[in-house]
């Protein structure tokens, strides 16, 4: 009972701040918006006892990419007139929504929620753990996070190169 | 009572108490802060604020400073972004007295059906909440440069912002070698490891089983690096009072400026507090570990009472000294103050005797051991947290600032990698140890 009206709050906020975003015209304000939703994003793990994503979450995307993002906004001297409020068609909206939930959304859920009975597991207890999660990212999944750390590291390398002219 | 009921008070008691805690402190590291750069630069400094003759060495300043920026006009300049511009000094004092819901202050207190915690939070993540409520600090500084919408407060704020990340990196490495050597994450955990003595290849050697002593660089970096996080001397270019006008919060007066200034301290407090936590045992006095307090509750009598004895009386015997040397100065309320306040002194050594005595006579009723471990216990954190509070000022007037380009160097080209070499023999002494 609690915990769905948590859930829903959460659930709340989160949409309410996703809408900010898209309708602030003020740059800063979307990313400060944004800043917002990852909080709320944080808070429905944390509620899904996954901890560890929750605090991944705020810890990296809120503290760390949301900070790049303003950093970059601030720098960028945008103008009056980049500022305007854009337009948008009822029907480009409705065409844009179809095609999220039609080609994303639509295809998750149906293989989330395959037909059949549904069998749902009891959590064990270190469920979302820090430990249960670096043993798996170290043992089953340490090919790809080797990859992930290569595929950032070219990322840092790549900026290195296009931002310096002379090495 | 009902063992949910009792678990929820207690959290909610705490959560209070750690809300409170380095509000206490703020007050109390502002007189430090002039006392102490009085005593470096061989001046008196403040005692001219009374009460009623009353000055506590210059304590009562804190009530001029609040009435002070309280009467202040309190202006919003038209210009600002009004909304961010009012949230960021709220922001950064929020975030700033959120991170000491982790720490405990002493250990936990088994009442036979229920457990007494000091500590508000224990998450299962631990210290990594620490980690990220302090890098949510940054959009405080951010938001308050950015939307004050002047040019210098923007500049202020871009560089004590870089300042922040460039840091937060290193700080977090160092935290991870110390995860390493405690195999854990949760801070009750780290700091009842640290209770132990430190044992070497079988040996138990005579040094407790501190961070300071596992992680001597890790310390260091973690050190400098909250040097940094916090915006202090010799990293203080947030504010850089010859270059910069006043750094980030220069368009911000009177409760607002108040609340960045709170902060400011308040994030001090925190750090001093995370130090002493992860790196120098906590709440663990050295040598002493929990349970041999709670078995031998005359051994934390006897630490109570000395620590009374010894800090009353020489409390008592110093005012009274500077008192009599100062006889002819003043008079009335003046003059007789120093002699009131070593009676006070000498009348908590005396307390402390009559305790100690009386302790021989009459038996410890059966809740009492457990209790008096965890005020000895609190008082040694609290001596710990003292003795970083005072680092903090004592760095502050005895060293030159960085220039920007050193702090980056500093921060990217030598923090950064010291941590990482860290990290590295940290995880080969391990694994020479587990084989």
């Amino acid at each position: 009972m609690l915990e769905a009206v948590v859930f829903y709050i959460l659930a709340a906020a989160l949409l309410g701040f996703g809408l900010l975003v898209i309708t602030r015209t003020n740059p800063i304000a979307s990313a400060l918006s944004m800043v917002g939703a990852f909080g709320a994003l944080a808070a429905l793990y944390a509620l899904l006892q996954a901890t560890l994503i929750a605090i991944i979450q705020i810890l990296v995307y809120a503290g760390g990419i949301m900070v790049l993002v303003i950093f970059v906004i601030m720098l960028l001297n945008l103008h009056e007139e980049d500022l305007k409020p854009m337009k948008a068609r009822a029907g480009t909206v409705l065409l844009s929504l179809l095609a999220v939930f039609g080609l994303v959304l639509g295809p998750v859920f149906l293989a989330v929620f395959p037909k059949g009975n549904w069998k749902w597991a009891a959590l064990t207890n270190d469920f979302g753990s820090i430990f249960t999660v670096g043993e798996k990212v170290f043992s089953d999944y340490l090919f790809p996070f080797e990859m992930l750390s290569l595929l950032l590291l070219a990322a840092i390398v790549g900026a290195l190169v296009l931002s310096k002219r002379k090495l | 009572m009902d063992n949910h009921l009792f678990t929820l008070i207690n959290i909610a008691a705490m959560t209070v108490v750690m809300w409170l805690t380095p509000l206490q402190f703020i007050p109390f590291f502002i007189w430090l802060e002039r006392k102490g750069s009085a005593i470096i630069q061989d001046r008196i400094g403040p005692n001219r604020a009374e009460i009623l003759g009353f000055r506590l060495f210059g304590m009562i300043h804190n009530f001029a400073d609040v009435i002070k920026l309280l009467m202040k006009e309190n202006i919003t300049p038209s210009h600002a972004n009004k909304f961010y511009y009012l949230l960021a000094p709220f922001w950064s004092m929020t975030v700033s007295l959120l991170p000491l819901l982790v720490i405990p202050l002493a250990a936990p207190i088994n009442l036979g059906e229920h457990t007494l915690h000091f500590q508000a939070a224990n998450y299962g993540v631990g210290i990594l909440y620490v980690l990220s409520i302090t890098s949510m600090g940054v959009f405080g500084v951010i938001l308050a440069g950015w939307a004050s919408n002047n040019k210098f407060s923007l500049l202020g704020g871009l560089r004590s912002s870089a300042q922040m990340i460039s840091y937060e990196l290193s700080m977090g490495l160092a935290i991870v070698g110390l995860l390493m050597v405690y195999q854990g994450v949760k801070v009750d955990g780290i700091v009842e490891t640290q209770g132990r003595l430190l044992s070497f290849a079988g040996h138990n050697l005579p040094l407790p089983n501190w961070g300071i002593f596992l992680q001597p660089l890790g310390f260091f970096i973690f050190l400098v690096a909250s040097f940094a996080e916090t915006n202090r001397n010799p990293f203080d270019l947030a504010e850089g009072e010859s270059e910069l006008v006043a750094g980030y919060h220069i368009e911000y007066s009177s409760v607002k400026f108040a609340l960045f200034f709170m902060a400011e301290y308040s994030n001090m407090v925190v750090a001093s507090f995370l130090i002493s936590t992860l790196f120098l045992g906590g709440y663990q006095v050295p040598f002493f570990s929990t349970e041999a307090l709670v078995q031998n509750p005359q051994v934390s009598l006897l630490l109570l009472c000395l620590l009374g004895i010894i800090g009353g009386g020489l409390f008592g015997y110093l005012v009274y000294q500077k008192g009599d040397q100062q006889k002819g100065l003043y008079t009335g309320m003046k003059r007789r103050e120093p002699f009131i306040l070593a009676t006070l002194g000498f009348g908590i050594a005396l307390l402390a005797i009559a305790v100690l005595i009386l302790s021989f006579i009459v038996s410890f009723p059966p809740w009492a051991p457990a209790f008096l471990a965890a005020a000895v216990q609190m008082l040694c954190l609290l001596t710990k947290v003292l003795f970083f509070c005072w680092l903090f000022v004592w760095v502050r007037w005895t060293m030159p600032r960085f220039r920007y380009d050193q702090l980056m160097n500093l921060g990217w080209k030598l923090m950064l990698p010291l941590a990482l070499l860290n990290l590295l023999v940290t995880g080969v002494v391990l694994l020479i140890q587990k084989q």
